[in-house]
């Protein structure tokens, strides 16, 4: 189970951001990785479902990216993607397949002008719980 | 020498907490329903009627193996093969 709370940089978050805004009307995914429960880094992932309403990392990618996470002696603290047209809330798919309960499930939701980012932890694939997400 | 096998963290429930077993040389199928049964549930988890389900991936010495033979991918004494869960989800309701 991930804590209550996870902090992430300025720059992370940003980039997190831009990240769902280039790539959209696709789906943007990624993985968030540091120490402890603060995030410093970011890897943005291949969306091989190229879709608007659903992705998938590429499996190659996601490989090198755990591995690399683990030669820098880091964890890997959440996995981010973004809503095109819905909210910021984990849908009956993100549940269906939130195979890691130990790390925070970070939504980006682009369906209002401003956009809106939460994180959840899921727990056996159904129960969602909020998690705090501090930006500094 | 046997088939180093790479247990994900969600599925380590099933091998008694232990996050590398030992398998056998033979297809990937194979390797998974002998190991099914010193872990039950393993397979279930895994395939479902004699094919690897589309959410979990498997990499034999770090090849996918959707790009080598995909079930019928064989492994030898000395390969490693590590399981790993697809990171996937998206709005669709």
């Amino acid at each position: 189970m991930p804590s209550d709370k996870l902090f992430i940089s300025p720059v992370v978050f940003n980039e997190m951001i831009s990240h769902a805004k280039e790539v959209y009307p696709e789906e943007a995914c990624g993985i968030l990785s540091g120490d402890n429960d603060r995030v410093s880094y970011l890897f943005k992932m291949t969306n091989v479902e190229h879709s608007p309403v659903s992705y998938l990392m590429d499996s190659k990618e996601q490989l090198n990216v755990m591995k690399e996470i683990r030669r820098r002696g880091l964890r890997m603290l959440g996995i981010y993607h973004s809503h095109t047209a819905s909210d910021a809330y984990p849908s009956a798919k993100d549940r269906e397949l939130a195979f890691y309960e130990d790390v925070a499930y970070v939504i980006i939701g682009l369906a209002g002008e401003i956009p809106v980012v939460r994180a959840f932890s899921i727990k056996e694939q159904k129960e969602v719980k909020e998690i705090e997400l501090i930006i500094g | 020498m046997a088939v180093k096998v790479k247990i994900p963290t969600p599925l380590q429930r099933l091998t008694n907490g232990k996050d590398e077993v030992e398998g056998k040389a033979g297809t990937i199928i194979e390797l998974i329903t002998d190991l099914d049964q010193k872990y039950p549930g393993l397979m279930e988890r895994i395939s479902e009627g004699g094919k690897i389900r589309r959410f979990v991936n498997i990499y034999v010495n770090e090849e996918d193996i959707r790009f080598l033979q995909a079930e019928n991918t064989t492994v030898k004494d000395g390969d490693e093969v590590s399981i790993v869960p697809a990171i996937a989800g998206g709005s669709l309701k």
